[in-house]
């Protein structure tokens, strides 16, 4: 935990922590109302992990991720509307409305992506990196993927080839303990300590609590000034869970775990960790978070409100961008 | 001055990476061995490391890192040692590369060039002898490319490694030690443009990649017996530039497509589509395919033969319509 805590960086982490927490919801009801279809993966109770990372970074760093990536491309600082906007399918949504819920881009926040094959993006991580380095910028490049992408050849392919050439890339593992229904005991061999899978790679790893945003952020600021300094990729393990089902098609809890391990691991809501901490030290009170419930509030029907008054693409869309003049 | 294919693309790249500093060369042996098949030929001595880079083993990683790269704004050669390995790399080509750019709504680009030979060679048995070019050709977002003479594919890769699209360019180990007249100096080719190889009024033959070759000597032959072949290569099978292709059938009414490819889902029958619907009126006769067999390529050598098409099979086929 940060020795010194201010009231106001702290504040700025909950609210975004609450933004990606309301939106998220909101996203839910729309998809119940089929304004959102095909497939949606939500990031509530995996919060931390995204805003703590990110709050290390400059705005010239990569951010690249999984299908998982709302919570990214938010705390990155996309606008919502946009954001909201393409989960609608509509023309002014980030990508036009032709990349979803899965592939949301915003180049000028240098969020490069969500991608939806597990274990496919990391290659293009390590491509990034590669060209900060060839270059001869500090930049580093974060790549977000879950527990489920670590059994992919193409994740091993991704650590040797960063390890092999120094590559300032720092994968952030958000291990939230499932890959759709299959348990991390069901499907990675060295589950009791994920990071030896890093080591084995000679790529410098730790664990943090991925549901304190202060202990994410303290350790990505660390990793983040050692990769920039010294070049050479990282491993973060973020222990983590996510309090919904794995897309839009399955409950919270569903036949693979209980409603009571749910329940559990609900006591550690990072938003409720981050409130407590506040409140403890006397840093807000419950005024200040009332109030950002209303603002947040605003925001996300805001983005709702765009979305929803924005065009679909013209026909003429359909054939754009297939390829570059 | 004459070059063989393999000085052609080495003069290419070579004049590609002095001019932009963006481009550089990575795959297996591509710097130290000198290429596989020395394509690359005193690249590490003139561009160092950093600029021709060895790999590992691992087709998807340095191809996906190569699109990272491309990303973030270089522009990536990566050298296939040969095609089949692409397969190993295809959800990296056909789920990135080909992609990105629309699912980013324009905001990505990816410019850079994968390369590499395909078709068989001599014997090389099932994994190493695919044409692969008609899985390329079916994905969106992909430019393909398979020259035939030197100095096509001088032209063509340095135009390729300008073109802000993912392009797969498309050798063959049987063309390397191919010679030809390349000229002098700067030049480049126009990505999507067909070539007339063989003026002819009688019969129009379709070929590209080694398969010109075939068809260039299968002209010659049947020229002796008073059938005058009109040989194209499209030499950028994706886009296609149909165009030529049509006004040559307009004037002969009769069309013989050559690949190495199998035959069903091959890229011939695309183009024979493509020629049913624009010119199906001046056709005289059905469109004739000369193709791969439908079978693994297989090792011994009278089978690998009869596995691909040849000489004879191509007189035959022009003959059929003449």
């Amino acid at each position: 935990m940060a020795t010194t805590m201010d009231r106001t960086d702290l504040l700025s982490l909950y609210r975004q922590m609450l933004l990606i927490r309301r939106f998220e919801e909101k996203s839910a009801e729309m998809y119940a109302l089929a304004k959102i279809a095909g497939f949606l993966h939500l990031y509530i109770g995996e919060e931390a992990v995204a805003v703590g990372a990110i709050a290390a970074l400059r705005p010239d760093d990569y951010v690249i991720s999984a299908y998982r990536d709302h919570g990214h491309c938010l705390a990155r600082g996309s606008e919502p509307g946009k954001v909201m906007a393409e989960l609608f399918g509509k023309a002014t949504g980030l990508c036009k409305g032709k990349g979803g819920s899965m592939h949301l881009v915003d180049v000028e926040k240098r969020f490069m992506g969500g991608y939806a094959i597990v274990g496919g993006h990391l290659p293009l991580a390590t491509g990034l990196a590669f060209a900060s380095k060839y270059q001869s910028l500090d930049q580093v490049t974060v790549c977000f993927f879950g527990e489920g992408a670590l059994p992919s050849g193409q994740a091993h392919e991704a650590f040797n080839l960063a390890a092999l050439w120094k590559l300032p890339v720092i994968f952030i593992c958000e291990n939230n303990r499932y890959g759709m229904g299959t348990p991390v005991e069901r499907a990675v061999a060295l589950y009791t300590d994920i990071t030896e899978t890093a080591r084995s790679y000679g790529i410098a790893a730790e664990q943090v609590d991925g549901m304190d945003v202060l202990a994410v952020r303290s350790v990505m600021r660390r990793v983040v000034e050692q990769v920039r300094a010294t070049g050479g990729p990282f491993f973060i393990e973020a222990k983590t869970y996510r309090f919904m089902g794995h897309s839009m098609a399955d409950p919270a809890h569903g036949h693979y775990r209980t409603k009571e391990e749910v329940e559990e691991y609900r006591k550690r809501d990072p938003l409720l960790l981050l409130k407590q901490t506040m409140l403890s030290q006397n840093l807000a009170n419950e005024a200040d978070f009332k109030q950002l419930e209303q603002e947040v509030g605003a925001v996300v029907a805001a983005s709702i409100k765009f979305a929803e008054e924005s065009p679909f693409p013209a026909p003429a869309e359909l054939h754009e961008d297939v390829l570059m003049e | 001055m004459v070059l063989s294919y393999r000085e052609a693309l080495n003069q290419a790249m070579r004049e590609e990476m002095r001019r932009d500093p963006r481009v550089f060369l990575i795959g297996e042996e591509v710097a130290y061995y000198q290429g596989a098949f020395k394509v690359s030929k005193g690249f590490i001595e003139e561009f160092g490391p950093r600029r021709v880079i060895d790999t590992p083993i691992t087709e998807a990683g340095f191809t996906g890192l190569a699109i990272g790269a491309a990303m973030a704004g270089l522009r990536p050669i990566v050298e296939l040692m040969t095609m089949n390995f692409g397969i190993v790399a295809l959800d990296q080509i056909v789920n990135n590369a080909a992609k990105i750019r629309y699912m980013s709504g324009g905001q990505l680009s990816v410019p850079m060039v994968i390369r590499g030979p395909g078709s068989a060679a001599h014997q090389l048995a099932a994994q190493h002898s695919q044409s692969l070019e008609a899985w390329f050709c079916h994905v969106p977002g992909l430019k393909v490319i398979a020259p035939a003479a030197p100095c096509d594919a001088k032209g063509l890769l340095k135009s390729a490694i300008r073109d802000p699209n993912p392009v797969i360019f498309i050798e063959a180990q049987l063309l390397y030690g191919t010679k030809g007249e390349v000229p002098e100096g700067e030049y480049t080719i126009a990505i999507g443009v067909a070539e007339i190889k063989r003026p002819g009024r009688d019969v129009t033959v379709v070929a590209y990649s080694k398969m010109l070759l075939l068809a260039l000597e299968a002209a010659e032959h049947l020229s002796r017996e008073g059938i005058d072949s009109e040989v194209i290569d499209p030499r950028t099978l994706k886009p296609l530039d149909l165009e030529p292709i049509v006004a040559s059938v307009r004037k002969t009414g009769r069309l013989v497509i050559v690949e190495e490819g199998w035959r069903f889902g091959g890229l011939g029958a695309q183009i024979a589509e493509s020629v049913y619907a624009a010119a199906f009126d001046y056709l005289d006769a059905p469109i004739v395919r000369v193709v791969g067999e439908d079978v693994p390529i297989p090792y011994s050598r009278p089978l690998e033969d009869a596995a691909i098409p040849d000489l004879p099979r191509v007189i035959q086929a022009v003959k059929s319509l003449c």
